[in-house]
């Protein structure tokens, strides 16, 4: 059950010929593959292409109505794997994932497939998490598209143009036998637009066919002396074929200007933000309308050296918009240039910053550069950054950095305030971390992790500290991660390599950090997937001895389980300590309107809610420092005499217990209470509510009377 | 050259965070431009938001019509451009800072709406003291560099009439001209949802009412006083007026009711005792050339320190009436409503001593063998029900306990804490009154319980070294 439903947009899929689509870019993708007539949909999610996944997962019964297999590979790897099948058959497919990281997953199978090449067209959609918003090292896919030979769209960021893109991407794909990226940026994903949409395809050929019909190919399978010949078969027939369509169907856009003397070549994902930074710049109009010329390429690799030539052939420079380093297309139009001896300039990293997301700013600085070096008479307006300098520097101070946290309620919280509270008993440990919500931790106010490797690497990259010694490493892995390739990856590893490390693996019951999507493990039952596989089992089959599930929130047996483990005898092996509580997020979604609807219908029910007494709470924040719950906040002291701010729960808490189990476990202070409020309270419950209230009132007003006389 | 046509679409950013509702909004936004013939884009960054980063959410929209007659679409930016964004919407008063950071609020161009309510970073929240970051300069800079800045508390709001920032904030640009909708269109928005209509329609009527009010002054922060209500209270508030200086009565007479409602009238006296001692050494130094800061200072440190939080203070702040009545209102009890109490405490053989006879006290925690002893006792945390009968009566007899708290363990520590304290400040005030002044205020950190009153009393330790 992923975090966001799309059951509803979903029904938009189903339409046809001449009617407009309205919603968001993945939901457009998505329509553009039934549109393909695609065979299969693999991948793995990961921002920014999650939803997608969860588009394609929701639209299930669409995609079976139509012969279409769907699933959620077991990784990247898995997914690039899928595509086989469309090396020996017309069957057309499409895998997604997050890159660079989750192409790097895939970089073998999709080297395979790449090297033999494609019968049915393979599109490998990108989401490109580079720049504000993305959670991974800055790096472009732009290598993988070079190295292996896959052609690589970027196009223009309009849903018409994204749908043209991936229609064009499958057909590209079967004239250059060649598989196509299709590059979507982080705000691509998301952007809501309409275009006129066609009817749905059934695939040309259907899986059971194919399967039924095998057809073998030695020429295809990447040994030698084939894999050769693969090599030549690039560059002699497959690169030159992907030009002559590319050329033909005009998937590079020029946009032609009155002026002869300059030109701007931008990568496709770019070209709003260069037009918006020129009509601020009096270089255009909102519309896109300009005096230079602009080449788009909306196919960022390969280079079409035909139309670039053309393109600067006469101009004096032409000023070059490459996000990302290295600069490879830069290089590769020099290199043409260079070949047919055009003297235009060619100006790229020179002008603009060689690393860095190309935001708005750092393009108007490029392109004031650039005019200021080749159009003397041209004045810039001047800089709005300039009127605001004054403001920004005056509050310099007071906007606080927000890091990323744990939700409200995130069973993830309590292992962190455990293993916080170790290294307080026993000093710090090195703590290999791994990719997923988990990562927070290394943030305040946890402060706990040293490295992280890549997803299900956590316990891998504790593997060199397989020595004596009196604190062995501490790996975390997430259940994502542990069935991304963890179990293998890391504690097989481990066990085999008899390593002493401890993992805690973070059972969530969701791959949590995406979106919540199902797992191998997830403890309810879905649909049209297995799950409820136990990862204690698992970890147990590949040899670990010492394994251990505890509820995350049972913070004494979390520390009790911890101690034990790093205190184990030498040589025992690696440890496995399961720590199993479901997602909060996941659980309100569902809990929430089931716990109201028997509110409403009259059952007894009772809500737990966590406080902290103001009278009591001294304002040290040492309850704050173990939690980073964002329900547990502060509030100006209502005494006049303390300074510090008290802790203070807020509307938002959904009463897991984690303040008060710590306040007990960190001895911290008796300032946490639970409230237990009953709805539809039984005779009972009324009739002891009437009798303590009345006794222990009759109590308080006795105290209260003497306080009065003394006060 | 070409015709630089004018012509250009309207820009909305809107900078929230998670739980503020900045998708609800975009949506709302988005609906409303298209079904009142308009094109429409929006962009953001899922999921980021969620996990209490701040994210930017980006709205641009066009007139139809407009681009029909000129036969194309304006290009749509996917990031709020400098100088570019017509209207921006903050959720909340930091990310209003961080709007004008980012270039997206400029003079003459930017109508900026705000709520003025906190949600504060974990940096902020974690820290030892007071790491609020303030906001004044904020609202100065915003109300300055802004075409018009309209902000006000819409959380309050959204919590007045049950619905959510995002429908307050939505009234909010109705009331303004930054677009070109009647109010009915944003109305008719949200009943299209049919999701919670009325309740985020009374939070649009609120927004909507707040937005065109003028904005309130800015309140002025000062230390309520204190009203005595006996006869013992009136008794200390004139010795207070007749033996201090005016600018120390204010925390004086807190300090002193503390002090009295603490223990009684003795303890209270005594207070004012030790304060007119520092008064004196302090006029006598520096006369009225520090308005009296030290006293000042004293007046809240010595209370604070006299009114330790020991387990009979807690049981008597946690057993009276009108914290029954605070806590109910907290977890969201209402009236009548059946809810019970259960508190978390962790004694232990420390806070036990505390309370004990101080030979006894002293003896035990002296001992390793009785603390080993009893150690198991203290092991783990208990859960009272102070909303049952024998919970309550369990907490009333410890606080009915003060009468012998002048015998405890606990008390002849702190008494001489205190005395060491003072006699470090008065020591200081003859040769350098700063350093006084830095003494008097760090035995702050001497507070709270178990481990984090340990670390205060070395922190305290540490800076008078």
């Amino acid at each position: 059950m992923a975090e966001r439903s799309f059951k509803r947009e979903v029904e938009k899929l189903r339409i046809g010929e001449g009617e407009e689509f309205a919603g968001e870019g993945i939901l457009a993708v998505t329509k553009a593959l039934l549109q393909s007539g695609v065979s299969y949909v693999g991948g793995y999610q990961g921002a920014p292409i999650s939803h997608l996944m969860d588009v394609l997962s929701d639209a299930d019964e669409i995609l079976t109505e139509l012969g279409v297999h769907f699933e959620t590979s077991a990784n990247e790897a898995t997914a690039a794997a899928m595509t086989a099948v469309s090396i020996n058959y017309p069957l057309r497919g499409a895998v997604t994932f997050k890159s660079t990281v989750g192409t790097n997953v895939a970089s073998d199978a999709l080297a395979n497939l790449a090297s033999g090449g494609v019968t049915g067209g393979v599109v490998i959609i990108i989401g490109e998490d580079y720049g504000e918003g993305s959670s991974i090292m800055q790096e472009r896919t732009h290598a993988f598209a070079m190295k292996s030979q896959i052609w690589l769209l970027d196009p223009r960021p309009n849903i018409p143009s994204i749908v043209a893109a991936t229609e064009h991407a499958f057909e590209l794909s079967e004239a250059s036998n060649t598989p196509v990226f299709l590059q979507l940026r982080i705000r691509s994903c998301h952007i809501h637009g309409r275009f006129k949409a066609s009817d749905n395809r059934r695939p040309k050929m259907s899986l059971r066919e194919a399967m039924e019909n095998p057809v073998r190919n030695l020429d295809r399978i990447v040994l030698p002396p084939a894999s050769f010949h693969h090599e030549q078969e690039k560059v002699n027939k497959r690169w030159p074929a992907a030009v002559e369509y590319i050329e033909e169907h005009k998937l590079n856009e020029t946009f032609e200007g009155t002026r002869d003397d300059l030109g701007i070549i931008v990568q496709g994902g770019l070209y709003n933000t260069l037009i918006r930074t020129m009509e601020r710049l009096g270089l255009a109009d909102a519309f896109g309308k300009t005096d230079i010329p602009i080449y788009v390429m909306n196919v960022a690799y390969p280079l079409i050296d035909s139309e670039v030539v053309e393109f600067c052939t006469g101009k004096n420079a032409v000023l070059l918009v490459e996000e990302g380093q290295p600069n490879y297309i830069e290089q590769a139009i020099n290199t043409v240039l260079r070949q047919r001896d055009v003297q235009t300039k060619l100006l790229g990293k020179g002008m603009l910053p060689m690393a860095g997301e190309y935001t708005s700013q750092v393009l108007r600085r490029g392109l004031v550069l650039f005019m200021a070096q080749f159009d003397a008479g041209w004045q810039p307006p001047e800089d709005p950054m300039h009127l605001v300098a004054e403001f920004i520097s005056k509050i310099e101070n007071h906007v606080p950095e927000r890091t990323p946290g744990l939700c409200i309620g995130c069973p993830e919280r309590p292992i962190f305030a455990s293993l916080k509270m170790l290294q307080e008993e026993l000093g710090d440990f090195h703590v290999s971390a791994d990719i997923g919500c988990h990562l927070f931790s290394i943030l305040p106010p946890f402060n706990i992790g040293n490295t992280t490797m890549g997803y299900g690497l956590g316990a891998a990259g504790a593997a060199a500290f397989n020595t004596e010694s009196d604190k062995p490493a501490i790996a975390i892995m997430g259940d994502g991660g542990f069935w991304h390739n963890g179990l293998t990856s890391g504690i097989g590893n481990a066990v085999f390599n008899q390593s002493d490390a401890l993992t805690i693996v973070v059972d969530n019951n969701y791959s949590a950090a995406t979106g919540g999507q199902d797992l191998l493990s997830s403890k309810g039952g879905a649909d049209n997937r297995s799950t409820r596989h136990s990862i204690e089992k698992a970890a147990q089959g590949v040899g670990v001895k010492w394994t251990k599930t505890v509820h995350t929130y049972d913070i004494g047996e979390m520390r009790a389980a911890l101690r034990a483990a790093v205190a184990a005898k030498k040589g025992t092996g690696p440890k496995v300590l399961v720590a199993q509580g479901e997602c909060m997020l996941n659980r309100e979604r569902r809990e929430k309107p089931i716990f109201s609807k028997a509110v409403s219908d009259g059952k007894r029910m009772v809500r737990d809610r966590f406080g902290v007494d103001e009278d009591t709470c001294t304002g040290d924040h040492e309850c704050i420092r173990l939690s980073g719950c964002p329900s547990l906040t502060v509030k100006p002291n209502p005494d006049p005499l303390r300074r510090q701010p008290v802790s203070y729960v807020d509307n938002s808490c959904v009463g897991c217990g984690n303040c008060g189990e710590v306040a007990h476990e960190a001895v911290l202070c008796p300032s946490f209470y639970k409230g237990q409020i009953v709805f539809n309270p039984n005779l009972l419950d009324r009739v002891l509510f009437r009798i303590r209230r009345s006794v222990i009132g009759w109590f308080q007003n006795g105290t209260e009377k003497r306080r009065l006389r003394l006060a | 050259m070409i015709t630089i046509s004018r012509e250009r679409p309207i820009t909305i950013a809107i900078l929230a965070l998670g739980g503020l509702g900045g998708g609800v909004l975009t949506k709302w936004l988005v609906d409303m431009a298209e079904a009142n013939g308009f094109l429409a884009q929006s962009t953001y960054v899922a999921g980021v938001a969620q996990r209490t980063g701040s994210t930017v959410y980006c709205i641009e929209m066009y007139a139809a019509d407009k681009a029909q007659e000129q036969g194309r679409t304006p290009v749509f930016a996917l990031y709020p451009v400098p100088g570019d964004v017509d209207l921006v919407v903050a959720g909340e008063m930091a990310e209003t800072g961080r709007a004008i950071q980012k270039g997206f609020v400029t003079p003459n161009t930017t109508t900026l709406i705000a709520s003025s309510h906190r949600v504060f970073s974990i940096i902020e929240k974690e820290a030892v003291d007071d790491g609020i970051v303030d906001q004044a300069p904020v609202a100065e800079a915003a109300a300055k560099v802004a075409k018009k800045f309209i902000c006000f508390d819409m959380e309050v709001l959204a919590n007045e009439t049950g619905s959510v920032i995002s429908s307050v904030l939505f009234g909010a640009i109705a009331a303004t001209d930054a677009l070109p909708f009647d109010k009915g269109a944003y109305e008719k928005v949200i009943r299209d949802t049919g999701r919670a209509v009325d309740r985020n329609l009374a939070g649009f009527a609120a927004g909507f009412t707040g937005a065109s009010r003028p904005a309130p002054a800015a309140k002025k922060e000062e230390v309520p006083q204190a009203e005595p209500v006996g006869a013992n209270g009136r008794a200390l508030a004139r010795r207070i007026d007749n033996e201090l200086p005016a600018a120390t009565r204010v925390f004086a007479l807190h300090g002193a009711l503390r002090a009295l409602d603490y223990q009684d009238a003795g303890y209270a006296n005594s207070y004012l005792d030790t304060l007119t001692r520092v008064h004196e050494a302090e006029a006598k130094v520096a006369g009225e050339s520090r308005q009296f800061s030290l006293t000042t200072e004293v007046a809240r440190q010595l209370a604070l320190q006299m009114c330790y939080e020991d387990t009979i203070r807690v049981a008597d702040l946690k057993t009276r009436r009108e914290r029954s009545q605070r806590v109910r209102d907290q977890v969201g009890a209402v009236e009548n409503q059946p809810a019970h109490i259960v508190e978390y405490f962790h004694p232990r053989i420390e806070e036990i001593c505390d309370t004990l006879p101080a030979a006894l006290g002293g003896y035990i925690l002296r001992s390793p063998r009785i603390r080993k002893i009893m150690s198991p006792l203290f092991t783990k945390g208990r859960n009272i029900r102070t909303s049952s009968i024998t919970g309550f009566l369990m907490l009333r007899t410890i606080a009915k306990m003060k009468r012998w708290r002048r015998g405890t363990y606990r008390f002849s520590v702190q008494q001489k804490l205190i005395a060491n304290w003072l006699q470090r400040v008065l020591a200081a005030l003859e040769s350098d009154y700063d350093n006084a002044l830095h003494i008097a205020q760090s035995i702050e950190s001497v507070r709270g319980y178990g481990d984090t009153y340990e670390r205060g009393l070395k922190r305290y330790e540490e800076a008078i070294r």
